[in-house]
């Protein structure tokens, strides 16, 4: 960028009334959906200005009225759904982005280091991969995980096991993709070095060329865990009463008509708070993930 | 332990679940489309129909407005955030401070969950509730009948896709823009170039690479959107906005007919394979040009 270029930003205004647009734009929704979690049903209806508004936890308490140590005055029946639903996904999310990434990290480096199949091959089946929609897979992997994958008279459908194992062979393609480019980094002399020293393959691989791939562990843990933590299709179908995940019992509580905005709006908050933290602590790596299919090709 | 071996222990577990997880079920779904079947049967109990799933689709009014209503979308939704994106980039290239934290509010919309997203804009588009009627109606204008009109239906629903996916372009752009060779913008402006010159005839034909890659990836994702249609219409009114994998997804769920869904998912596979193969050719063609390109360009 030439000085002038600087210059003339200094003196224009216009771009950051853009840019101040943009924001609320983009943030809107956003706030508007925290604000009305913290709005009763009277505020949310009422004919009054939506900024001017008494703001209430009530529909917090509502949502999480059973894993609360006290109980909520207005709450005259607790129902347990959301508390446990919670639980489910952090399980869930948590132990699916954990295998992705063991078994992602010793695949990527074994394709890069040991080179038994072109790099060509790998980013070309890693795209196919992405581009399988979960819509697609919905039907052969209900019908096998009903009736197929049972030992005695125990399905997958319905545990958690079962839908872990959607979600760690969904982001596989992605992470092996994303690590490769970051073990390609990692300079193989160290890697000699400590084999000299008497390392292990598996030595060499967790304790020299893990620590060094930190940045691209923590983009590939957040897109793995958004997908396995927002995802709802293949969890409404494979799912159960007792290990249904947040999306899941959100759309359940969706009705026609007579919404609990103000419920419903805490609901989704509180699925939308991990996201929302990862964005403000770790939006460089995020970029990273996202630009490194396109621009680096 | 044998150095050979290895590589094959680092490799086995991806590729166990790979398999199990992901080739099975498409070789499974590929299998279950030539079949009469529905959930309440174990998959060797269904009738063998051949093709008939596959021509039945075709005469199937429903599915044809959902490809129609697929298509439209994606066509749509693409080629508005293709524009306001790049255009977005183009303008705010520059060193203005704030553009990290800019760039982190745009991730927002993509990080929450589809479900989310979905419910925010029902919430806005409400009748009575929502705060598009309640401005027009402070303005003293008529209400607009958001969700609940065919068209309004598809095109708020478009509009809010644009709200999320807009910022994908809008980065990847941006930092296709700043990984342009800086020499050969400075030449272009000692060469007395306007802006729009350098817009059109530099900086656009050296980005395009990376905006093809990103279009074809949009639209890749584009068929995949469901959820955020399943929360804010549901399909509806009529079938104005039932998108493929919505289709997918209830004739599996509510109609019963797995094959048919199975065939209808190989459609959408074979089509999205194809956007795919092209999307390789182009990068693997497009590299040997690029590097030309810049060669030429930072030469002259």
């Amino acid at each position: 960028m030439s000085r002038e270029t600087i210059a003339e930003t200094r003196t224009n205004p216009a771009f950051y009334a853009l840019m101040a647009a943009l924001v609320i734009m983009a943030l809107g929704p956003i706030v508007m959906m925290l604000t009305t979690s913290l709005k009763l049903n009277v505020d949310i209806t009422g004919s009054a200005s939506s900024l001017l508004f008494m703001p209430t936890l009530q529909n917090y308490e509502t949502v999480l009225c059973d894993v609360l140590w006290y109980a909520p005055e207005h709450v005259d029946y607790c129902d347990p759904t959301f508390g446990r639903a919670l639980q489910n996904s952090l399980i869930i999310a948590l132990i699916s982005t954990a295998l992705t990434l063991i078994i992602g990290t010793m695949a990527a480096y074994a394709l890069v280091r040991f080179r038994f199949m072109g790099r060509g091959t790998i980013s070309m089946s890693t795209l196919m991969m992405r581009m399988v929609p979960p819509a697609v897979l919905l039907v052969p992997v209900f019908g096998i995980w009903t009736f197929n994958f049972c030992f005695q008279d125990e399905c997958l459908a319905g545990t958690y096991s079962g839908i872990i194992l959607v979600y760690v062979a969904m982001n596989l393609p992605f992470v092996i993709w994303i690590l490769q480019s970051f073990i390609v980094q990692v300079p193989v002399q160290l890697e000699e070095a400590a084999r000299v020293d008497g390392a292990g393959p598996f030595q060499v691989f967790f304790l020299v060329v893990l620590p060094l791939i930190k940045p691209g562990l923590a983009a590939a843990s957040i897109f793995t865990f958004r997908i396995a933590w927002n995802e709802f299709l293949l969890a409404n179908a494979l799912l159960d009463r007792n290990t249904r995940t947040v999306p899941v019992t959100i759309v359940n509580s969706l009705t026609e008509y007579d919404i609990d905005w103000g419920v419903i709006m805490a609901t989704g908050s509180l699925l939308a708070i991990p996201p929302i933290i990862f964005t403000f602590v770790a939006s460089k790596q995020i970029i990273t993930g996202m630009t490194a299919g396109a621009v680096k090709g | 332990m044998s150095r050979r071996l290895t590589p094959y222990l680092f490799m086995a577990p991806a590729v166990l679940v790979l398999g199990v997880a992901l080739l099975y079920p498409i070789g499974y779904m590929i299998y279950a489309s030539f079949l009469d079947w529905n959930p309440s049967q174990r998959i060797g109990q269904a009738e063998f129909v051949g093709l008939r799933n596959y021509t039945w689709l075709w005469s199937d009014g429903a599915f044809r407005e959902s490809l129609a209503v697929t298509l439209k979308f994606a066509f749509f939704v693409v080629s508005l955030e293709m524009i306001i994106g790049v255009g977005l980039a183009l303008l705010l290239d520059r060193n203005i401070r704030g553009m990290t934290a800019l760039r982190t509010i745009f991730i927002l919309p993509m990080m929450i969950a589809p479900i989310v997203v979905g419910l925010v804009w029902r919430y806005m588009y409400h009748p009575t509730v929502g705060i598009f009627n309640k401005t027009l109606n402070a303005l003293g204008l008529e209400s607009v009948p958001w969700l609940s009109d065919s068209f309004w239906a598809l095109t708020s629903i478009i509009i809010a896709d644009i709200w999320q996916w807009t910022p994908f372009i809008f980065i990847l752009s941006l930092a296709a823009l700043q990984s342009l060779p800086r020499s050969a913008l400075e030449a272009a402006r000692i060469d007395g170039a306007s802006g729009w010159d350098q817009i059109w005839h530099i900086k656009l034909p050296l980005m395009m690479p990376v905006l093809i890659v990103t279009c074809l990836l949009r639209l890749i994702d584009a068929f995949k959107v469901l959820e955020v249609v399943l929360v804010m219409t549901n399909g509806g009114p009529g079938l104005s906005t039932e998108i493929m994998a919505l289709r997918i997804s209830r004739t599996a769920s509510e109609f019963r007919e797995l094959g048919v869904a199975a065939a209808m998912s190989n459609y959408l596979l074979i089509f999205l394979m194809v956007l795919t193969v092209i999307m390789f050719t182009y990068t693997k063609l497009s590299e040997a040009r690029t590097a030309r390109l810049r060669q030429a360009a930072e030469e002259g």
